[in-house]
């Protein structure tokens, strides 16, 4: 079955949900907003959804037995399964964090806790970790898929490697494979680089971590708003993403886990609503997902944000990947056609998401920035949180466009536009 | 291109942003018996500079040179140049009062005019403050001059 894109004539028909894109001028210029790798906008629905359950259906859950208790219960436990479903996982799999860093520190600390040997530890002896013992990540990482692993082999003794990317700056099951050795227990990788907008190869990092036996974390912060994700299939461990990335709420995330590894897992954050029996000295703990989600939860984002998966489903992630395949297609090969810009990552032809990063020579990237700042063009400029791969790259800062199913054909040629300007009027050297 | 672009981007800051004063391909880091050295970095953006100040010696010192290595955007280049083409001669109350006039300016949001005077030609930045993320970029090497020639006169005080 071949998939039929979005259209530009849909694109500009769904774009009325959204009344920031619509309504915003920057500059006296209606805005193109290319942003949405750092936060996507929201529609209505979704924010008419938060509201409606904060003003009509609002009640502490998993706590109360009065009737507005039970009814708030099952708008927050539906929302659990809409979320999870979308990813193909099933709602014990799923457990709520604030965002995909939390998500990613949570496993962290969990694994310290079972090296302790404390937070219900009883079952995680695949969890512990001690000096000889390694821990993987890769040079193409988000800060928040590399801190949180550095700092749990400092505190375990443990120690980090980091597998190379190779020139366009993909992670390769290769390069993977020749990283990892019987003494690893982790393999944390992204699977789309907010970087490069290049797509890792899953399935095949994760046939070479399971010949060594060591867990996978996926970091899929830029692939679940971008194309149909089901982690099951994907084969890893675990998976983080956030609501705000994927037109949800933010303060938002999730942790996707096995369910049988996350029942496992010793407990981070303690305290109310995920125990059993609790005396002055000790605490046991129920399973996931509640394990995880001590204290009062996200209640009215996590409604919110299954309405943003709704509002997705009824596009399809099929039709929305293929759209943004299209734009990664023209923002790639529209950057190849300027002088003196260089694009990161994947060639234009090469497999990528809608978005893409560039160094212009003889301009800094901020600005660059600034310059599409003053013509309505929201871009990133910047590390993008990914210092190791700039540094790779022999850069400090880049530019970086990117895109989702509210943009248009028109928005990517806007940009192109704008940057096929920049060296000119900074009188960069061949200008 | 815009108007509001081009108070931002003087002529005088593009030029000093190719041409740039004071920067050298020497390393700066470590510093002599009359100078300080100090290094500045922005997080945000990854905007990076360390400035070497020489002072002269004596009871009232004023500056003898500015040199540094940086990397970062145009404004934060050419307000490198500017202040180290600026600097030397300057009595260090000179050199104060003419960094906290600059800060005052960056940080008015377009109310406070340039005093010329004080200033010369790093007047050209005013068009910056109303840039409010941008004021970081103008101020990043100012600040490590400041921190710089403080560390070189109280070392040839000493002295
Ligand atoms: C690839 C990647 N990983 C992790 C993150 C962190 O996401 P959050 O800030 O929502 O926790 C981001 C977003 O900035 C990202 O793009």
């Amino acid at each position: 079955m071949t998939t039929t894109p979005l259209d530009n004539e849909q694109v500009l028909q769904l774009k009325q949900d959204f009344p920031l894109l619509t309504e915003t001028q920057v500059a006296g210029h209606p805005l193109v907003y290319l942003d949405t790798g750092a936060t996507s906008q929201v529609p209505l629905a979704v924010a008419d959804a938060e509201r409606d359950f904060t003003l009509r259906h609002r009640a502490a859950v998993h706590r109360g037995a009065h009737t507005l208790a039970v009814e708030a219960t099952d708008f927050f436990e539906d929302a659990r399964a809409t979320v999870s479903r979308f990813v193909g996982a099933d709602p014990y799999s799923l457990v709520w964090t604030s965002n995909a860093t939390e998500g990613l520190n949570l496993l962290s600390y969990a694994m310290s806790n079972a090296t302790a040997g404390s937070n219900g530890s009883e079952h995680a002896e695949r969890f512990r970790l001690g000096p000889g013992d390694e821990i993987v990540t890769t040079q193409a990482e988000h800060h928040a898929n590399l801190i949180p692993w550095q700092e749990l082999a400092a505190r375990t003794g443990a120690t980090l490697r980091v597998v190379p990317v190779d020139e366009r700056g993909l992670i390769t099951p290769q390069a993977v494979a020749a990283t990892l050795s019987e003494r690893t227990k982790l393999v944390a990788f992204t699977h789309v680089s907010n970087v490069t907008g290049a797509i890792t190869d899953v399935p095949g990092v994760v046939a070479e971590a399971q010949k060594v036996g060591a867990l996978t974390v996926l970091d899929a912060c830029q692939s679940v708003p971008h194309m149909p994700i089901d982690f099951p299939a994907l084969g890893v461990d675990f998976a983080v993403f956030s609501a705000h990335k994927m037109l949800g709420p933010t303060g938002i995330g999730a942790l996707y886990g096995r369910r049988e590894l996350l029942n496992a897992l010793p407990t981070f954050l303690t305290g109310g609503s995920m125990i059993t029996k609790v005396t002055t000295e000790h605490a046991q703990y129920l399973d996931s997902p509640v394990r995880f989600e001590a204290g009062t939860q996200r209640i009215s984002q996590a409604v919110a944000w299954a309405e943003a998966v709704r509002y997705l489903e009824k596009i399809g992630m099929d039709r929305i990947e293929a759209w943004e395949a299209e734009l990664g297609g023209r923002l790639a090969r529209g950057i190849t056609e300027i002088d003196g810009v260089r694009l990161l990552g994947p060639a234009p032809g090469v497999e990528r998401v809608g978005l893409a990063s560039i160094d212009v020579a003889g301009v800094h990237a901020h600005d660059v920035g600034q310059l599409l700042d003053v013509a309505g063009i929201a871009v990133r400029v910047g590390h993008h949180c990914a210092q190791p791969l700039h540094r790779e790259l022999g850069l400090t800062a880049s530019t970086r466009a990117s895109t989702y199913l509210y943009n248009t054909t028109d928005d990517v040629d806007r940009f192109l536009d704008e940057l096929s300007r920049v060296r000119g009027y900074f009188r960069a050297e061949g200008a | 291109m815009s108007a509001e672009l081009d108070q931002l981007y003087q002529t005088i800051i593009l030029e000093h942003s190719h041409k740039r004063s004071g920067e050298t391909e020497q390393d700066v880091s470590s510093a002599g018996e009359r100078s300080g050295v100090s290094h500045q970095y922005n997080p945000t953006c990854g905007d990076e500079i360390t400035v070497r100040v020489a002072v002269t010696a004596g009871e009232n010192p004023t500056v003898e040179a500015v040199e540094w290595n940086g990397e970062g955007c145009s404004i934060s280049m050419a307000a490198a140049s500017v202040l180290s083409e600026m600097a030397p001669g300057m009595t260090l109350p000179e050199l104060e009062a003419m960094i906290e006039h600059f800060r005052e300016m960056l940080r008015s949001r377009g109310q406070v005019a340039p005093d010329e005077e004080i200033l010369g030609d790093a007047a050209a930045f005013a068009g910056v403050s109303k840039f409010v993320a941008r004021v970081k970029c103008a101020m990043l090497s100012w600040v490590a001059v400041e921190d710089a020639v403080n560390q070189a006169a109280s070392k040839a005080r000493t002295t």
